[in-house]
């Protein structure tokens, strides 16, 4: 089965600054893939890279085509949704307000009201909260609707980056399970970039390291999990 | 490189001092006509000068510097007319009188950045006219109907026309000025202006007194473009409210982007550059209109215009970083 | 009273314009980051296109249609052609182009137009409405037109998948992308609606102040004004602007003619009007930079 994101020879610019070297990897369909490493290690910025948020060289392909150089836009067009740092809720719109907009570039209106109700079956707490706005969501909130507004996109591969920062560990692990089920039963695959290894690695079916812009190990996530180097690094034991 | 620049700067002067000497010579080259176009650029250059000290070397946008023109001019109006101070002593007066105008629009201006101080600059550029012709300000300043004045006579009984005698009045401040300019630029304080306009965080938490620089320039800056003013009441001897509309700030700010920010030879350049399209304005307006046919009075501005937006395309840094950057090339290529 | 009702509805028809205007600032500011200093010429010059279908033949309406499309057309492109380039120059390389716009736009209308002052015509008939004595038909008809346009514009916004996307797009342009939408294009139609409302602002005014082409460079200091007050980040609060600053500017000419008229000393009139704008401009920047409505932005270091 052919990936459904591939990566090779990547680099990435921050301007004159390089952050990423040789980063290559792929996506299998279906699956959930976690991308570990320390801070600085370039995890954000290959999230960036797929999207063309910053400056690149080397091969992305999604799907077999090749969409290196594309405007961001563009490519979230191609159904790869990017859940960014922060989480990027616009703050002063309401909830409704903001998954309608990531159901601007579809054209089924029955499709998005369906769609509304799905992400509502998952998000139920953003039901209740349908009119109020972003900015005053929890964190934990903020995050959800994230990830409902992700799938409204309607996505093949959807990118998390971080997505438990600042967030208490319960919610952290309602999040979790809820994309298990996403991965599930939207069958949408999944490219989760995690500071928090464990979590990450329980949830993921493989897993990459990257250290200092490139990756320096690969494989299904079980075996990455009990590698001894993983363990003491980023696992603490 | 600066010792090069100065001897060409210094050949231009002497060049500058001699050559009107040759009117009784060649009377149709060096006419008093020529003489007082020249002397327009001078006073253009001295006003685009100290609308580059403000914006080019210490970053405070400035689209309203024609007030501070209108400002000198009519200093020097009045106190020539009402109290008969001759004309060389108003270039001073003006110079303190639009230091202080200029430090004082400065200091609220320090809590305006980018285009919010283009904006009240802007506003107060709109307003001159309308102040100008304020009632209660008539007494002074004639109203609509302007102060009408009498040209410098020609002093110690010197072998000069009066045009000739502008003109050496004219070029002897320039000269003043722009060295004066000069020295403050290359010192010190002129780092730190440059180091306020460039990196302003920075150059705050090194210790500069930001607050104190910024004001102090904006009062220099108006200081030098009111003398430009009244240089201008002198020679055109006449002022007006209508003639100090926005189109003048317009103007400078042409001479300021075609000449070059930032760069001394640059505001001469500007001057010089203004004062001719302005004045080639009819002629060019003749030649759209019979020999390319057009029913269209082609204005100045519209050239000013359509060359502000090509100059920032193909030239930012204007003629003067143009030719510098070229003669850098040059040179490395060797 | 009957002369201060007057004013008031004098302010109002005013503060009309200004609403527009200013709304027109505020649009391209929110999403752009800056300031149309050519807003007032270009509006000038849509109100010439609008005269100069008239004159050939149009009716009111029909020009009035006519020409605001086409100053949607010439927003779009000035953002497309002229504009997208430079977004990543320096601010005073834009503020520049502007100034260089303002420069073409008014001497290119007094190259085909001249600078002769022209009579324009009111599309509200002489004694169709209007309250007798406090408010002309005209300008009840500046303010109708007004809220009409103000309240299509509302609800484009608030209710249509495109307006949502466009103010996407101004408040946060990456995640508007990371959404699909084409945040460039947002851009260029967001400029293509300021001109339009610039346009009709124009239109509604000329016949108030006479068509030339120098005849929206007050009206945009008062408009600058209007933003400000209202707040420049917020285009609710530009409109409200206007209104506020369109009474505020009748009630100072208002006091100052009841003071001659008092007591014979002239303080302030109708001359001074700039000078108002000027002053209200320079306070808000220095007092109170946000506004009533707006919000400050915190510089981040």
């Amino acid at each position: 089965m052919a990936a459904l994101l591939e990566v090779s020879g990547l680099k990435a610019f921050y301007g004159q600054t390089q952050s990423l070297y040789d980063v290559a990897f792929e996506i299998p369909t279906g699956g959930i893939t976690t991308l570990l490493g320390a801070n600085g290690a370039g995890k954000t910025t290959t999230l960036r890279a797929i999207c063309n948020m910053v400056k690149t060289d080397g091969t992305i392909r999604f799907d077999g085509k090749n969409i290196r150089g594309l405007a961001t836009e563009e490519i979230v067009r191609r159904r790869i949704a990017h859940v960014p740092e922060g989480r990027g809720t616009f703050t002063t719109m309401t909830v409704d307000e903001n998954l309608r907009i990531a159901a601007y570039t579809r054209r089924d209106k029955q499709g998005v009201k369906d769609e509304l109700d799905r992400v509502f079956a998952y998000f139920p707490r953003l039901k209740e909260r349908i009119q109020q706005q972003a900015g005053t969501l929890s964190g934990g909130e903020q995050q959800m609707l994230a990830i409902a507004r992700a799938l409204m996109l309607k996505p093949r591969l959807m990118l998390l980056d971080e997505p438990s920062f600042g967030l208490a560990p319960l919610i952290v692990q309602e999040i979790f399970r809820i994309l298990r089920r996403i991965n599930e039963e939207e069958k949408v695959s999944i490219l989760l970039v995690e500071q928090n290894a464990a979590l990450a690695l329980d949830l993921a079916t493989h897993a990459y390291v990257l250290e200092t812009g490139k990756v320096v190990m690969s494989g299904p996530a079980d075996v990455v999990k009990n590698d001894e180097n993983v363990r003491k690094s980023y696992l603490g034991y | 490189m600066a010792s090069a620049s100065k001897k060409w700067v210094l050949g231009i002067v002497v060049l500058a001092f001699v050559v009107p000497l040759l009117q009784p010579v060649l009377p149709d080259v060096v006419s008093d006509y020529r003489l007082f176009l020249v002397s327009t650029m001078i006073i253009a250059s001295i006003a685009v000068l100290g609308l580059n000290l403000l914006t080019g070397f210490n970053g405070q946008f400035s689209l309203g510097h024609g007030a501070f023109y209108a400002v000198g001019a009519y200093t020097a109006a009045v106190l020539m007319d009402q109290l008969n101070v001759p004309y060389w002593a108003t270039i001073p007066a003006a110079a303190i009188v639009c230091f202080i105008v200029g430090y004082l629009f400065g200091l609220p201006a320090l809590k305006l950045e980018g285009h919010y101080l283009a904006l009240a600059t802007f506003a107060l550029a709109l307003a001159v006219p309308q102040i100008l012709k304020y009632k209660w300000l008539e007494g002074l300043t004639g109203g609509v109907q302007g102060i009408v004045l009498m040209k410098p006579e020609v002093p110690f009984g010197l072998p000069l026309t009066e045009d000739q005698w502008l003109y050496y009045f004219c070029l002897i401040v320039m000269v003043v000025l722009f060295w004066a300019a000069a020295n403050m630029l290359n010192s010190r304080s002129g780092r730190a202006m440059m180091a306020i306009r460039d990196q302003y965080m920075a150059a705050d938490t090194m210790g500069i007194d930001t607050a104190l620089y910024k004001t102090v320039t904006f009062g220099i800056s108006a200081a030098y473009t009111g003398i430009a003013g009244a240089l201008s009441a002198s020679a055109i001897a006449f002022v007006a409210p209508d003639s100090f509309n926005i189109f003048l700030s317009i103007k400078f700010l042409i001479g300021l982007v075609v000449g070059g920010i930032g760069s001394l030879t640059g505001s001469v350049i500007g001057g010089i550059f203004y004062v001719l399209v302005d004045n080639s304005a009819q002629a060019l307006s003749q030649f759209v209109k019979n020999d390319l046919g057009l029913p269209f009075d082609l204005s100045a501005y519209t050239v000013f215009g359509v060359l502000l937006i090509a100059i920032i395309y193909l030239m930012p840094m204007g003629i003067a970083g143009g030719v510098a950057m070229a003669w850098r090339k040059m040179r490395s290529a060797r | 009273m009957e002369q201060f009702l007057q004013q008031i509805a004098s302010g109002l028809a005013n503060g009309a314009i200004y609403a527009c205007v200013a709304l027109a600032l505020v649009m391209i500011y929110v999403s752009t980051d800056h300031i149309n200093f050519a807003q007032g010429e270009m509006a000038m010059f849509s109100t010439y296109i609008s005269w100069q279908l008239m004159t050939w033949g149009l009716s009111f309406w029909a020009a009035f249609v006519l020409a605001v499309a086409i100053s949607f057309l010439m927003g779009v492109l000035i953002e497309r052609l002229i504009l997208r380039p430079l977004h990543n120059a320096p601010v005073l390389s834009i503020i520049v182009v502007f100034i260089g716009l303002l420069a073409i736009f008014n001497s290119v209308a007094g190259a085909i137009w001249s600078y002769l002052i022209k009579e324009y015509p009111s599309p509200f008939p002489k004694s169709s409405f209007g309250i007798a004595g406090v408010i002309g038909p005209h300008q009840l008809g500046v303010v109708m037109v007004t809220l009409i346009v103000l309240g299509l514009l509302f609800i484009f916004f608030r209710y249509t998948p495109l307006g949502l996307a466009m103010r996407a797009a101004a408040q946060n342009p990456q995640m508007a992308r990371l959404v699909g939408v084409r945040v460039d294009w947002m851009l260029a139609l967001g400029w293509g609606l300021a001109a339009s409302v610039g346009a009709v602002a124009g239109i509604m005014v000329a016949h108030i102040v006479y068509l030339d082409p120098n005849m929206m460079a007050g009206i945009l200091l008062y408009a600058f004004a209007s933003a400000l007050v209202g707040g420049i980040s917020n285009p609710a609060g530009a409109v409200a602007g206007g209104f506020i600053v369109g009474i505020l500017e009748n009630m100072v000419a208002y006091a100052g003619n009841q003071i001659e008229k008092a007591t014979g000393v002239y303080i302030i009139g109708n001359g001074e009007k700039l000078t108002v704008a000027l002053i209200i401009v320079i306070f808000v920047l220095t007092v109170k930079p946000a506004g009533l409505f707006g919000r400050v932005v915190v510089k981040r270091v």
